[in-house]
């Protein structure tokens, strides 16, 4: 949370309930807007995005880290700092492939989905954290990196964990002209 | 000798005229008004003065890491003159703050960061800003202006000293 210079560090949480809350109305409400599954998926999937392009400068400013060089440093540094920094858990990371451009990232523990057992029987296919995969996708392209960002296993729906999958599209090229 | 006048007791002053419309020369004048404290400064630049100063030196940064004889440059970091010091910070996501200071200033290095700490709070916190437009939030332009004052304050040793 930002802290403004010159005032004493006040307790900037905020509560996780009134997050969590959050962000199943937000789900919710996409729900009733849209009658598909993939229009809901496809919105948060969006909104995710606005957020991860905002959000990578401030996880860049907060955490200090330095360049990655390479896509298996990239995963393992949203997995081990940038998770941990912002929903407080820590996904084991694995790569899956052999050409090293594809990585899943297991969620043992999903703050989002405190409070869900599982999905409506008319909403099978939602993916409710399709958010996550937004923020993702729109961070990593900020730094220049295409990325694809999906559930490949969702405990909601069944599977035995949550799975997100990310497969990095292209090779890093030369940097020939910096924004 | 290059210099204008910055701010009088406090007030910002814009040429010849004050933020209220009062005539800086004839303030100055009329000893009723003495003790007046003043503070002096280079001639800040205008936004017209900005945009090219940026753009020029957007290309040039780009030349110069192609130049580089290193492998892999960061590109320009500092540009120093006889008058000041051009100090530019590029994040990972490409932006770049550029700070013209002293030659003298010191904690410049710091100060960047804590620019950059500022933009991602008070511009790209804010649903309202689009990005790659210019800023005009209040809460950065507060926060911005103390930390340039704590870090003119600091003066040439840098804050701490």
């Amino acid at each position: 949370m930002s802290r403004p210079p010159g005032r004493k560090q006040e307790n900037n949480k905020i509560s996780r309930e009134l997050f969590v809350l959050t962000y199943g109305a937000l789900v919710a409400q996409l729900c009733k807007d849209y009658e598909k599954d993939e229009d809901v998926n496809t919105c948060l999937e969006r909104m995710g995005y606005g957020i991860g392009v905002r959000l990578i400068d401030d996880f860049l400013a907060r955490s200090a880290v330095k360049k990655c060089h390479s896509y298996s440093q990239t995963a393992d540094m949203i997995a081990q700092v940038a998770f941990k920094m912002y929903l407080g858990v820590t996904p084991s990371v694995s790569c899956s492939s052999a050409a090293g451009n594809e990585f899943s990232l297991i969620l043992d523990k999903n703050p989002l989905v405190d409070f869900v057992e599982e999905l409506p029987a008319e909403r099978a296919s939602l993916c409710y954290c399709n958010l996550l995969c937004g923020v993702i996708r729109g961070a990593l392209e900020m730094v220049h990196l295409a990325a694809e960002v999906t559930f490949l296993q969702d405990r909601l729906k069944g599977d035995a964990v949550t799975e997100i999958g990310i497969t990095f599209l292209r090779k890093p090229e030369e940097r020939k002209h910096k924004r | 000798v290059g210099h204008a006048v910055l701010a009088i007791n406090g007030a910002e002053v814009n040429g010849r005229f004050t933020a209220d419309g009062k005539d800086v020369l004839e303030f100055l004048g009329n000893p009723a008004n003495y003790p007046v404290s003043i503070r002096f400064g280079r001639h800040r630049l205008s936004s017209n003065e900005k945009l090219m100063l940026a753009s020029m030196f957007h290309s040039l940064f780009a030349i110069g890491s192609q130049l580089s004889p290193e492998v892999g440059s960061s590109g320009i970091e500092m540009l120093e003159t006889d008058t000041f010091k051009l100090h530019c910070f590029q994040t990972l996501t490409g932006i770049k703050f550029m700070v013209l200071a002293d030659p003298r200033q010191a904690g410049i290095d710091a100060l960047l960061r804590k620019i950059y700490e500022i933009y991602s709070d008070f511009a790209l916190k804010n649903p309202f800003y689009s990005l790659e437009m210019p800023i005009r939030c209040e809460l950065f332009d507060q926060n911005l202006k103390l930390a340039l004052e704590v870090a003119e304050k600091a003066g040439p040793f840098g804050p701490g000293s």
